[in-house]
């Protein structure tokens, strides 16, 4: 974990109540802490998402800084084309965020995604993964992870593929900083989020946001399913710097079967033993090689 | 300046340039290559006081300047045929939020089968986006209309097409005169200062939204469309005051004494001006209407140089198809003319895939359409003359 305490973030908040996410909303948690960072000085740019609603429905709005929306494929490269507008009227301080989805990340934007960190244009790209399209009623996504059903893998076809790697992705494109985050460690996010404000050049942020609706479990697992990915091992926390350097943010001590994760979330009832000891043996595996990295090519920074 | 000889796509970049463009995004395609290259090239001899950024599609092209249009820069991007088509959910997203965007579209057939062909399909499919469209019929036409574009574009806060086609103009090389950089400055200021992306305030564009508000921002969209002409001839005015040129939003020669008269967009009217007086129908002397604006289309211009009781006959060119229904030129003529003289009498020479308007091809489609070739909706095919 970055060592940042909660209480070192404002305590005002810049996300409204009363905006229009679900009840257990992992998406909308991670904004909010997002926010509390980035504060007034960034425009965040939406593509369509759940996210397209959370922001308020004309005339309301939910957060108080300015929000743009944009076509599902197009947020990497109408972030970047007002950051270089900016500039070009003499606006050089504010910031410009994308606030992504999974589907508009490793899928439908995925070309100009690439073309924006290729170019390492001067922009914070946030992907909140929910691993699934959920704005559209749970649709399968590229990041939906094995196994997992939706309304395009339903049962008994559930995913067959894995998970997209998308930090490999981001991180071949040698990026000045990547990360991961969940919303279960405010700290550790918003942390990172902080450091990714401090970055020039194209910075990505990979922020595990689960959805009870979509997932089918009870509202109030949002930051324990959450925790549970961390703790074993699904969803690693970790920092990559220049596409090479990678600092792993917490090691969770014990070893928790994925198992414990897996139930109490209806999309992975139709996983049977064997697959399931598929699935640990993939987790397994990515840690290994997380660790490795880590220890091979060390991210050594001066905080 | 002095004259030069320049093609279409080294004038357009010219006239990008003398515009202080600031945000210039393009993706290459062939005819629109060398435009984009010779922009390109500026920059980086530093002679280009705007950024040129390359990036890996159109899609991205427009994207990208739908942000820098939002943040208040002056943005233009160039594509033709398959990268139109490819921008085209943008082409739309740029319209609704109002951004003063310019592009040129060097006019290509759209695939399949491939083809390098100067169909005009690619930017008439795109007609109801709510761009307004330029159709230019020589280099320095496209020089002139392109500067001009983005004074009216920034007027009416709507997107400019500014359209020629593919090779016939975009590589055809012509004798020009550039606008000094004064000129040009005197008549293209710089972009309004305020952008519709006010940084200080917490704001939520483009959110969701219900129909009382969108039928709003469509009605209003088309209320400022309308009031394109007019907003146009003032600019034309200044332009010619500065610049010492001027073109109308409707072309009209030989219409005097015409019993026929050719309405064409694009370099095809340019041979039609051409060999137009020694071109008489059957049926008597021809004129010609060139449809320089087409979006909006100038309805009320068309309609009065019409009314001449001489004119018996009016015979639409078009190198477009909409499969099915005709093309999109002589479908909008009939619309405008319905219960004029000329119902029912409206013909159509369709040259469709780029075939290309030889005067020898036009008399003959002239002669087809004196014969009643053309009546009740019948298409007079090039291809068949
Ligand atoms: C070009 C295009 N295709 C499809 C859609 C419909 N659509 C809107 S949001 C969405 C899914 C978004 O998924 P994700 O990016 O994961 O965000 P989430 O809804 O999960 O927040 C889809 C398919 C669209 N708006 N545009
Ligand atoms: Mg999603």
């Amino acid at each position: 974990m970055l060592q940042t305490l909660l209480g070192d973030f404002p305590r005002r908040e810049y996300m409204l109540n009363g905006h229009n996410a679900c009840a257990g909303c992992g998406p909308a948690l991670a904004v909010r802490y997002l926010v509390k960072v980035s504060r007034q000085e960034a425009v965040i740019v939406i593509p369509a998402s759940c996210w397209s609603i959370i922001a308020g429905v004309e005339p309301f709005r939910s957060l108080e800084t300015v929000v743009l929306h944009c076509p599902f494929p197009a947020a990497a490269s109408v972030g970047a084309g007002i950051k270089k507008g900016l500039e070009a009227v003499g606006d050089t301080r504010t910031q410009v965020i994308v606030l992504a989805g999974d589907g508009a990340t490793f899928d439908i934007g995925m070309q100009g995604l690439s073309g924006v960190a290729e170019r390492n244009e001067d922009l914070l790209y946030v992907c909140y993964d929910n691993e699934a399209y959920m704005n559209t009623g749970t649709q399968r996504s590229s990041a939906s992870p094995y196994g997992s059903l939706s309304t395009t893998t339903p049962a008994p076809r559930a995913k067959s593929s894995p998970k997209k790697e998308i930090m490999k992705i981001m991180a071949a494109h040698r990026i000045p900083y990547a990360a991961t985050a969940s919303v279960a460690y405010p700290a550790d996010l918003m942390a990172k989020m902080q450091r990714a404000m401090q970055v020039k050049g194209f910075r990505f942020l990979h922020i595990f946001t689960p959805c009870m609706q979509g997932w089918g479990s009870p509202v109030e697992f949002t930051v324990r399913l959450a925790r549970l990915a961390v703790l074993t091992r699904i969803f690693p926390l970790y920092e990559v710097a220049d596409g090479a350097r990678y600092r792993i943010s917490s090691f969770p001590e014990e070893h928790i079967p994925i198992e414990e994760y897996l139930q109490g979330q209806k999309r992975f009832a139709g996983l049977d033993e064997s697959q399931k000891a598929l699935l640990q043996k993939e987790v397994d595996r990515n840690w290994a090689a997380l660790c490795r990295q880590a220890d091979h090519s060390p991210f050594i920074s001066d905080d | 300046m002095g004259r030069k000889l320049l093609d279409g796509n080294q004038a357009a970049a010219l006239a990008v340039k003398l515009a202080r463009a600031q945000v210039v995004c393009a993706y290459p395609i062939t005819p629109q290559t060398s435009l984009v290259e010779s922009i390109a090239g500026m920059w980086a001899q530093g002679d280009f006081s705007g950024e040129y950024v390359s990036v890996e599609s159109e899609y991205s092209a427009l994207a990208y300047l739908i942000g820098a249009a939002y943040a208040g820069a002056r943005t233009f991007t160039a594509t033709s045929s398959q990268g139109l088509a490819y921008m085209h959910e943008l082409l739309h997203w740029a319209a609704g939020a109002r951004l003063p965007i310019v592009m040129v579209n060097a006019n290509r057939a759209l695939g399949a089968p491939w083809s390098l062909e100067p169909d005009h399909l690619d930017s008439l499919a795109q007609r109801d986006t709510g761009w307004i469209q330029f159709y230019c019929a020589a280099v320095q036409e496209i020089m002139d209309t392109l500067l001009f574009s983005f004074r009216l574009a920034e007027e009416t806060r709507l997107p400019c097409m500014v359209i020629y086609d593919g090779f016939v103009l975009s590589h055809t090389v012509e004798v020009v005169e550039p606008p000094l950089q004064k000129q040009a400055d005197a008549f293209l200021p710089a972009p309004p200062a305020k952008a519709a992306l006010q940084t200080e305030q917490p704001q939520n564009l483009q959110a969701v939204t219900s129909f009382q508000y969108l039928a709003r921002v469509f009605q209003e969209r088309h209320l400022d469309m309308l009031q394109v002409p007019r907003v146009a001839k003032k600019l034309t005015r200044e332009y010619a005051a500065i610049l010492g040129r001027s073109y109308p939003l409707v072309e009209a020669c030989g219409l005097k004494e015409a019993a026929t008269v050719v309405v064409a967009a694009g370099s095809a009217a340019q041979t039609i001006k051409s060999v137009l007086p020694a071109l008489n129908s059957p049926e008597g002397p021809t004129g010609l209407l060139r449809l320089r604006l087409f979006r909006p289309l100038p309805a009320e211009e068309i309609v009065s140089l019409l009314a001449r009781p001489h004119i018996q006959r009016v015979v639409v060119v078009d190198r477009d198809l909409s499969a099915g229904l005709g093309g999109i030129f002589a479908q909008e003529l009939r619309a405008l003319l319905q219960g004029s003289p000329f119902e029912g009498k409206i013909c159509e020479l369709n040259l469709a895939g780029g075939v290309d308007l030889t005067p020898q091809l036009l008399r003959r489609g002239l002669k087809a359409a004196a014969a009643g070739g053309g009546e009740q909706g019948r298409i007079i095919w090039g291809v068949d003359l």
